[in-house]
């Protein structure tokens, strides 16, 4: 299993009121304890640690139900990205097309390693495994976007570009 | 007059820029005051070609790729809305080889059809399928699927009618379609290109399912990586509830049948049915023990069909042509069409949909072109993974269930992903240890710990101090995993180690 920091600020007053919000609105869905997490985590861009008790007591479960499922799923993070996160997808196809140097000259020239967020707070690089765009590989998925054919160059480009436009959508 | 030109929506397209070249497209008729009408339609599967553009004529469609947005002014001065020539023009989609010598069942609307549009799905024969569903005994339907042949194509490959069979039989107040689009493995994305390409197909196949079982409810377990997928079918689903092919009446029947769609969350293992229904029901996706099956005890503890994409989608032709049309596809036990995803090092990367029964070296060589780099394949892995690495020795063998198997590999979802003679087997071999790792639902030891244990052999094994030792103990720990494991994640974690090690010995720092 991957490891997981377990550092955690305090979720602002506009954050808990976004993940009451969530919870409220799915409360009588079945099943809803990952679909909450999905929705507090597209606002917020991460699941912050005070939502655990209450999604807990919304679903009735134990806080250790909901703190397993939180941290069972790769997908969901327990502390706020960078601006921008790029997951770069490791599995067989892209190896087959040099993903590995993909995730040197991130190592390089961003002094970004899988899992860590650079320096400057820019982007977060996650490993990610299948994007289902394998006759395309290596693929990458920046801020919720596959993109295919990932030279270094065009990461570069693509990642100039985000950085241009701003933060995360 | 207008126009109709076709840029794909598809998220493989839409990754090489196909959004953009749409707008280029608008935004250059628009200053040429020219009349088109753009239609966002699935892939016809040519990746390599993506963007392909295509643009209607008077003589059929006429296919323009690898287009990118720079390309799109020097179409139009060519006469692209008469298809006109030009150094991208390919010719007529239906005759480019790669098309000509599929047999297109499941995908036969992908790429022909605007995904979206409820005409375009009836117009091209679309839900005839559940229109004779919806008249049928339910124990008719579970029959035609039975004499169909069709056989799980999500990798495990049981006999989905028999599964049918079971769910229908099972007494209970409520019961339920699960529908597995968690495609994880690495080298697919048929799934995902029926669900971004014809998403109503799978909707038909699940009602379909929800008929002959005696199911109300139906759920996608979509995995969290393709959001262009759940776009599509969000969308499809709204639409078909509005027009009455889903919900509490479907096509007038006074048959209910309704779909939703849930999102996973980048866990591998819960492409295994058990821990994709734990999922499902809001919990972490840890295997259950089998029995009781989820065709007795599934979703929230209700009888459950579970299929993948694939399998569903299939269900439509069948019920419209009848169980033994299927049938006459494919070979032996492996009947139907398949279609295969062609990956990794390859020069044409696709799906090819064909009977059961292609070899290896015609997909690879035929409609792939050998491998993209330009040097020799030296190995293919099939079926994601935790299927088989294959060296060209075997490239011979039958793309179907009992050639594979017999050849020591499986077939799986139907990927194949090549890789050129720059490949270090040793390195696979132990990112299929690492990957069993990262990914292992944690609730059985063989695959928990021995898949740690098992990257660290193959280290030792490769630094080579003591090879034969570390060789035995790496078969010994793999005879555990395959023996011991609780589902196929670690049970098959092997099959790709072994086979790399077997075939390619030479890869593991033979002493």
């Amino acid at each position: 299993m991957q490891s997981r920091s377990s550092s955690a600020e305090a979720a602002t007053p506009d954050q808990l009121s976004a993940v009451d919000a969530v919870i409220s609105r799915l409360a009588t869905m079945r099943g809803a304890c990952l679909p909450m997490m999905h929705a507090i985590q597209e606002e917020l861009g991460f699941v912050p640690h005070e939502a655990i008790q209450r999604i807990a007591d919304a679903l009735n479960l134990s806080r250790a139900d909901v703190h397993g499922v939180l941290t069972y799923y790769h997908d969901f993070r327990s502390v706020a990205p960078g601006c921008h996160v790029l997951k770069v997808c490791r599995a067989e196809s892209c190896q087959a097309m040099g993903s590995d140097k993909l995730e040197d000259h991130l190592q390089q020239k961003y002094g970004v390693a899988m899992g860590e967020t650079s320096a400057d707070g820019e982007v977060t690089v996650e490993p990610i495994y299948c994007l289902g765009n394998c006759a395309l590989s290596p693929a990458v998925m920046l801020d919720g976007k596959v993109q295919g054919r990932v030279s270094v160059e065009r990461l570069d480009a693509l990642l100039a570009k985000a950085k241009a436009a701003g933060g995360n959508s | 007059m207008s126009v109709t030109i076709f840029v794909p929506r598809d998220s493989a397209a839409l990754s090489l820029g196909a959004n953009e070249v749409a707008d280029a497209l608008v935004r250059e008729a628009g200053s040429r005051q020219l009349d088109i009408q753009l239609v966002r339609n699935g892939s016809r599967g040519m990746l390599w070609l993506e963007t392909m553009v295509e643009v209607a004529t008077a003589d059929g469609r006429i296919a323009y790729g690898p287009v990118t947005e720079d390309d799109v002014a020097g179409l139009f001065d060519a006469g692209l809305l008469n298809g006109g020539e030009h150094a991208l023009r390919l010719g007529k989609t239906e005759e480019l080889p790669w098309m000509k010598n599929q047999t297109r069942l499941t995908f036969a609307r992908v790429g022909v059809t605007d995904p979206i549009s409820l005409d375009d799905y009836s117009e091209h024969g679309g839900l005839a399928g559940l229109k004779k569903a919806v008249a049928m005994d339910p124990s008719a339907i579970v029959e035609a699927v039975v004499a169909s042949g069709l056989r799980g194509r999500g990798g495990a490959g049981f006999p989905a009618g028999i599964k049918w069979r079971t769910v229908h039989g099972a007494d209970a107040d409520q019961k339920y379609v699960a529908c597995n689009a968690d495609e994880g493995d690495s080298g697919t994305f048929s799934d995902r290109m029926i669900m971004e390409g014809d998403p109503y197909l799978l909707l038909e196949g699940m009602a379909i399912a929800g008929l002959a079982v005696g199911a109300t409810e139906g759920y996608i377990y979509l995995r969290s990586e393709y959001p262009d997928a759940h776009v599509v079918l969000t969308t499809a689903i709204q639409r078909a509830r509005a027009a009455g092919w889903l919900g509490g009446d479907i096509l007038g029947s006074g048959k209910a049948f309704d779909v939703h769609v849930r999102i996973g969350a980048g866990s591998y293992v819960c492409g295994e049915e058990t821990a994709m229904l734990e999922s499902l029901e809001g919990k972490r996706g840890i295997v259950r023990a089998k029995p009781p099956l989820p065709a007795l005890e599934g979703l929230w503890g209700k009888p459950t069909v579970v299929n993948n994409v694939m399998t569903l989608a299939a269900v439509p032709f069948i019920l419209d042509q009848g169980g033994e049309a299927y049938a006459a596809y494919g070979t032996g036990r492996s009947l139907g069409t398949l279609p295969y995803q062609l990956a990794g090092n390859i020069k044409q990367g696709g799906l090819v949909e064909v009977p059961l029964g292609v070899t290896i070296r015609e997909l690879l060589y035929d409609f792939g072109g050998g491998s993209a780099s330009g040097r020799p394949i030296r190995a293919i892995q099939v079926g994601g993974p935790l299927g088989a690495y294959l060296p060209e020795s075997k490239f011979d063998t039958p793309a179907d269930y009992e050639s594979l198997a017999a050849a020591g590999g499986l077939l799986g979802h139907g990927g194949i992903v090549a890789f050129d003679d720059t490949v270090d087997m040793s390195k696979l071999a132990r990112y299929a240890m690492e990957f069993c790792a990262i990914e292992s639902c944690g609730k059985c030891t063989p695959c928990r710990i021995g898949s740690t244990r098992g990257v660290e052999v193959v280290d030792r094994l490769v630094e080579g101090k003591n090879r034969k030792k570390d060789e035995a103990l790496l078969r010994d720990l793999c005879d555990t995993m395959t023996s011991a494991s609780l589902c196929a994640m670690g049970g098959l974690t092997p099959l790709p180690v072994l086979s790399a090690l077997d075939n390619f010995p030479e890869d593991f720092g033979k002493a």
